[in-house]
């Protein structure tokens, strides 16, 4: 398990790596986007893959944390989810003023001289 | 207490001017001058406790663990130098009120006087020597903002720039030498400071510290080589050349060169440094100041001589020129103040300050004359009036001065000779512009100004008068007090009387007079009243300053480009090889070495599901370019995957939101795409080129390695077992605690309850931030037309539906109609999933997106104009009620004195509904759903709304001019 999920945090990694190096706006987005599926599922992983551990509290108050899945990482993909909606937003409008205003869409905002 | 509402006043009263609209002609001076007048009072209030000796002390923390308080004192010297301060800004508000022309908008200029005034009596008041520098570059600041307040002139900014540019340095260098201090004296307070004198003048950092502290007075107090600022400040408003250009804000150098003198002056290295600045700034200004043409620039090179005057009696070691420099701040203050102000009436009424063009105006003017012919006795040195005492003061310091005995008659003979100068442009001053034939060609026909404008000038040669004659009764008591401040017990000898008896002083008096007399004669007999200033003209310390500035922006530009690329793609590129090098780094010293935890058993649907998911990365990459939509679809594939993973791994939390976070970004992208250009061909030339190709090559081989760098990361992680501090720690409390069974949401909304308030806000900025961008949004033109997905065959154009229509047009009638039927069950779940959050998988967040995809879905069946002729979202209430709840969630634990954000809840029972559990955290959680609910649609509905534009709105491209409103339906997104 632990060799496919890394993997997969390397291939999302790549691509988004790729594509931010790109010169076409869109493919900035897209690779922002795809880094950012990479790094929540690293920070995620953070707590290690954890099978069939309940998230949520069952019974009384005597518990054994060793049962349940590590929270922390989970609340701080959650909020980085948010975040990261709310970064791609930013960068869309962003993208659409700049292609609005320079009549293009490369990132330095004029075509390539060669 | 008092003391602080001296301080607080003035600032108090700027903000208040600020806001005044911008014809309070009388409101603003009034609100000044009752400002001024209260710290003047509360300041004569305290004297008697000062005159007895006392120093009064206010203190609060600021930083204290740097040993840095927000501290006031004011002792005898503190105090002369405030009443100076209020009672001159007094006397400058009553003449600006009538100097100031109706066109000018004068709040500004009230607010920026009182907010000078209070940084002014913040640097005299200053118990801390940080926060003296403080306040110390705030008088530059404010002094800036004078200077240009007619900031249409081209000459106002460009003196403006100087005197900022070169305060500001020597402040710079002002905190450094005041930092030095702090070091060698252990703290940061004046009176331990003052009190360490013998240990700072032992220390091997005496030299730079006090040559720092130089470097910032010398600036201030615009001292040779650094005057060249000050006769450019002119270009301000005169009332700010009188107040802060001569009376007050230069004194600042000058005072803080006084205030320190316990605790730096008595080495040789003062007296060489500060006496010889002092003795250059007395004979250039004076020299100049003789030949000026501009009433102004006779004043603004006499204050320089002055300053000079002061700075060369602190440099003489001596306690005798101590008081008398103190003396003669004072006096300059008054006379050159006065001096000041009749200049102003001059260039008021006649409406040229051209000396060459003025004369004869005592007919027209004889009050001014009056006024202006006994101010600039004083500042010539006439018996009977102030400036001769502190002159005779001087001139018997120059000759005992212990140093100064191995210079033999060097500085008896500077003194006199600068006296000389300014005897002559004293009366030069006045015969050129008051006396001899009345000029004809003036651009007004001149006469006396109002009462209210040649009153504080004539308050003040009342003043000069009065100590000049009686300065026993007068400035005596005063003068005694601010020396005991500065010296302690070792305050001199020292007797203020007009006559002296037959003395040196004396004689040196009378050769400067007679010798200025002689000199000016000589002057107008050879017709050289009015030549440009011999040899110094040729040094243009301005222009010197202008190149270097020039130089130094010029370099940076090259530097900038030399060094710096300004596209995206380098910068990107090099970002991204720093990452990956900083994180090489640690891995290449230790190695990398796989964990000891066991694997856990591979599902072989996990790898089948991630095939998927790589595939459609890897996809998304090569089509980014060529084919958006396809690309967003498999972006959009990633996303699932990843949602389906954390559901895997137990995170039901993290998979909702981010299923529902990828809906939402799903539909924004897809609103975005129509703005983009038609999509690029594959096979294009510029592609193949051998420099494109190596380009990809490299580009391809930094994203290989940092998705190598990245899972080889991961994998290590992965097989090492859990750090299990924090998770225990949470799991345990969130129920007996926190009372919250969802671990997740207890930890976001109240372990961290402060995180998400922060976090929630960054959203609530960035979606105000999205509507700002898209209200100027300009399209560009070939994405106006209608797309061909939304057109049917044959039509050009299809008609938006109509707000009355009851089904919308188009295609899509039958989703409309579901998604109608959607809405309210999707405001049930979405209310669900908030309430429950606490115990469930579920919250604010989650709760949030699901109501705003339900909203947003009906803008994509029905279009925009039939859904909101039906359903009114205001966006911006939404997020505003949002913050107010989740920080008033925050605020109610204070009602049980709890820190911010405590958690409080309520058990309640209730007749029908039984027990009722109400929590602040659920408040919070609220918050949180509505400011989501609020900034998403934000977000959208601006987005969507830009279909709205009307083709001839679009513009060519880079045309700020035009203004774009777009037409809105949605109240609270008004266009």
């Amino acid at each position: 398990m632990e060799i496919v999920y890394a993997l997969a945090i390397g291939v999302l990694a790549g691509s988004g790596v790729w594509l931010l190096l790109r010169p076409r706006t869109f493919q900035v987005l897209m690779g922002i986007m795809l880094l950012s599926y990479a790094t929540n599922i690293f920070i995620f992983g953070m707590g290690r893959l954890a099978l069939h551990r309940a998230p949520i509290i069952e019974g009384g108050k005597a518990l054994d944390p060793s049962q349940y899945a590590d929270p922390v990482p989970q609340a701080l993909v959650l909020t980085a989810i948010v975040i990261g909606f709310a970064t791609t937003a930013l960068f869309l409008v962003v993208l659409l003023a700049l292609r609005g205003m320079t009549g293009t869409d490369h990132v330095d905002g004029r075509e390539p001289d060669a | 207490m008092n003391l602080a509402l001296v301080l607080l006043l003035p600032m108090a009263g700027s903000l208040l001017a600020a806001f005044l609209p911008a014809n309070a002609r009388n409101a603003a001076p009034w609100l000044a001058g009752a400002v001024a007048l209260a710290c003047s009072v509360l300041l004569v209030g305290m004297y008697p406790a000062v005159a007895d000796g006392q120093v009064l002390e206010v203190s609060l923390p600021w930083a204290p663990e740097f040993g840095v308080d927000l501290s006031l004192r004011l002792d005898g010297f503190a105090w002369l130098f405030a009443m100076l301060i209020s009672g001159m800004g007094l006397l400058v508000v009553l003449y600006a009120r009538y100097y100031m022309s109706a066109q000018d908008p004068v709040p500004r200029f009230f607010s920026f006087l009182l907010a000078f005034m209070g940084a002014m009596l913040g640097v005299v008041l200053s118990g801390n020597l940080i926060q003296l520098v403080v306040f110390w570059e705030l008088t530059s600041l404010t002094s800036f903002m004078l200077i240009a307040y007619w900031y249409h002139r081209e000459d106002a900014r460009r003196g403006a720039r100087m005197a900022l540019i070169v305060t500001v340095t020597g402040g710079l260098c002002l905190l450094l030498g005041v930092l030095i201090l702090g070091w060698i004296a252990g703290s940061f307070d004046l009176d331990t400071v003052l009190a360490a004198g013998d240990t700072i003048r032992a220390d091997r950092w005496y030299a730079p510290a006090l040559v720092l502290v130089l470097l910032g007075v010398f600036t201030k107090s615009a001292q040779f080589p650094f005057h060249f600022w000050l006769p450019h400040a002119m270009e301000a408003p005169t009332p700010v050349s009188a107040y802060l250009h001569s009376a007050t804000m230069v004194k600042a150098g000058v005072f803080l060169l006084a205030r320190l003198w316990p605790a730096l002056s008595g080495t040789e290295l003062w007296f060489w440094l500060i006496s010889s600045a002092g003795a250059a700034t007395l004979l250039v200004g004076a020299f100049s100041a003789t030949f000026q043409r501009d009433l102004k620039g006779v004043l603004a090179y006499s204050t320089i001589s002055h300053l000079g005057l002061i700075t060369l009696l602190l440099g003489m070691n001596s306690s005798m020129a101590l008081v008398a420099a103190v003396f003669h701040m004072l006096n300059h203050a008054t006379f050159k103040a006065s001096l000041f102000m009749a200049a102003g009436i001059v260039d008021h009424e006649t409406g040229t300050r051209d000396i060459g063009r003025l004369g004869g105006l005592w007919g027209s003017m004889p009050i001014t004359a009056l006024v202006a012919t006994v101010a600039a006795g004083a500042m010539a040195g006439v018996p009977l009036l102030n400036g001769f005492l502190s002159k005779e003061m001087f001139f018997a310091a120059s000759l005992q001065a212990e140093e100064a005995s191995r210079l033999w008659i060097t500085l008896p003979a500077v003194a006199t000779l600068a006296g000389a100068f300014s005897v002559a442009y004293s009366l030069r001053f006045i015969h050129q512009v008051f006396l001899g034939r009345p000029a004809a060609d003036l651009p007004r026909k001149p006469h006396e100004p109002t009462r209210g404008m040649i009153l504080p000038s004539a308050v003040l040669v009342v003043a000069c008068l009065l100590v000049g004659i009686l300065p026993g009764y007068t400035v005596g008591p005063l003068l005694a007090s601010a020396a005991r401040s500065l010296l302690g017990a070792n305050v001199p000898e020292y007797t203020l009387a007009v006559w002296h008896g037959l003395s040196a002083p004396l004689l040196m008096s009378l050769v400067a007079l007679s010798g200025g007399v002689a000199l000016y004669v000589f002057l107008l007999r050879t017709g050289r009243a009015m030549m440009r200033t011999p040899l110094l003209s040729r040094i243009n310390a301005a222009r010197i300053f202008d190149v270097l500035s020039v130089g130094a922006i010029r370099g940076a530009g090259k530097l900038t480009r030399v060094w710096f690329s300004w596209r995206l793609q380098p910068q990107l590129l090099l970002i991204t090889c720093t990452v990956l090098i900083a994180a090489t780094l640690p891995l290449a010293i230790t190695g990398w070495t796989r964990g000891t935890a066991a694997p856990t058993p591979l599902d072989p649907l996990f790898l089948l599901l991630w095939i998927g998911g790589g595939a459609c990365a890897l996809g998304a990459a090569l089509q980014a370019k060529f084919h958006r939509l396809a690309a967003l679809i498999l972006v959009g594939g990633v996303g699932l995957v990843t949602c389906l993973t954390f559901a895997w791994f137990s995170a039901p939390d993290v998979a909702l939101t981010q299923i529902a976070v990828e809906v939402v970004t799903l539909v924004l992208v897809l609103l975005g795409l129509r703005w983009l250009p038609r999509r690029v061909e594959f096979i294009d030339a510029r592609r193949e080129t051998p420099l494109a190709k190596l380009r990809r090559g490299r580009d391809a081989l930094v994203a290989v390695a940092v998705g190598v760098g990245f899972a080889a990361l991961a994998y290590a992680v992965l097989t090492r077992p859990a750090n299990a501090d924090l998770a225990p720690f949470f799991i345990r409390n969130a129920l007996e605690v926190a009372e919250g069974r969802n671990v997740v949401n207890v930890i976001l909304v109240d372990f961290r309850g402060f995180d998400t308030l922060g976090e929630i806000t960054v959203v609530a900025i960035v979606a105000m931030i999205v509507y700002a961008l898209l209200r100027r949004f300009r399209p560009a033109p070939e994405s106006i037309e209608v797309p061909r997905a939304q057109r049917r065959d044959g039509e050009d154009e299809i008609l938006p539906s109509h707000p009355g229509d009851l089904l919308p047009r188009g295609e899509l009638r039958i989703p409309a109609v579901l998604a109608r039927l959607l809405l309210p069950m999707a405001g049930l779940v979405s209310l669900y999933f908030l309430l429950r959050g606490h115990n469930a998988p579920g919250g604010g967040f989650v709760g949030g997106l699901v109501m705003a995809t339900a909203v947003i879905v009906q803008y994509m069946t029905g279009g925009t104009i039939w859904v909101e002729a039906r359903l009114r979202v205001h966006p911006l209430e939404w997020m505003g009620f949002g913050l107010l709840s989740a920080a008033g969630a925050g605020l109610v634990a204070w009602f049980w004195q709890y820190p911010f954000l405590t958690a409080r809840s309520l058990h309640l029972h209730l007749p029908l509904l039984g027990d009722l559990h109400l929590s602040t955290v659920l408040l919070f959680d609220l918050g949180v759903y509505m400011l989501v609910v609020g900034a998403t649609m934000l977000i959208l509905v601006a987005l969507a709304h830009q279909s709205l534009r009307s083709p001839r709105k679009s513009v060519t491209p880079l045309n700020p001019d035009q203004e774009l409103e777009a037409t809105s339906i949605v109240p609270g997104l008004g266009g």
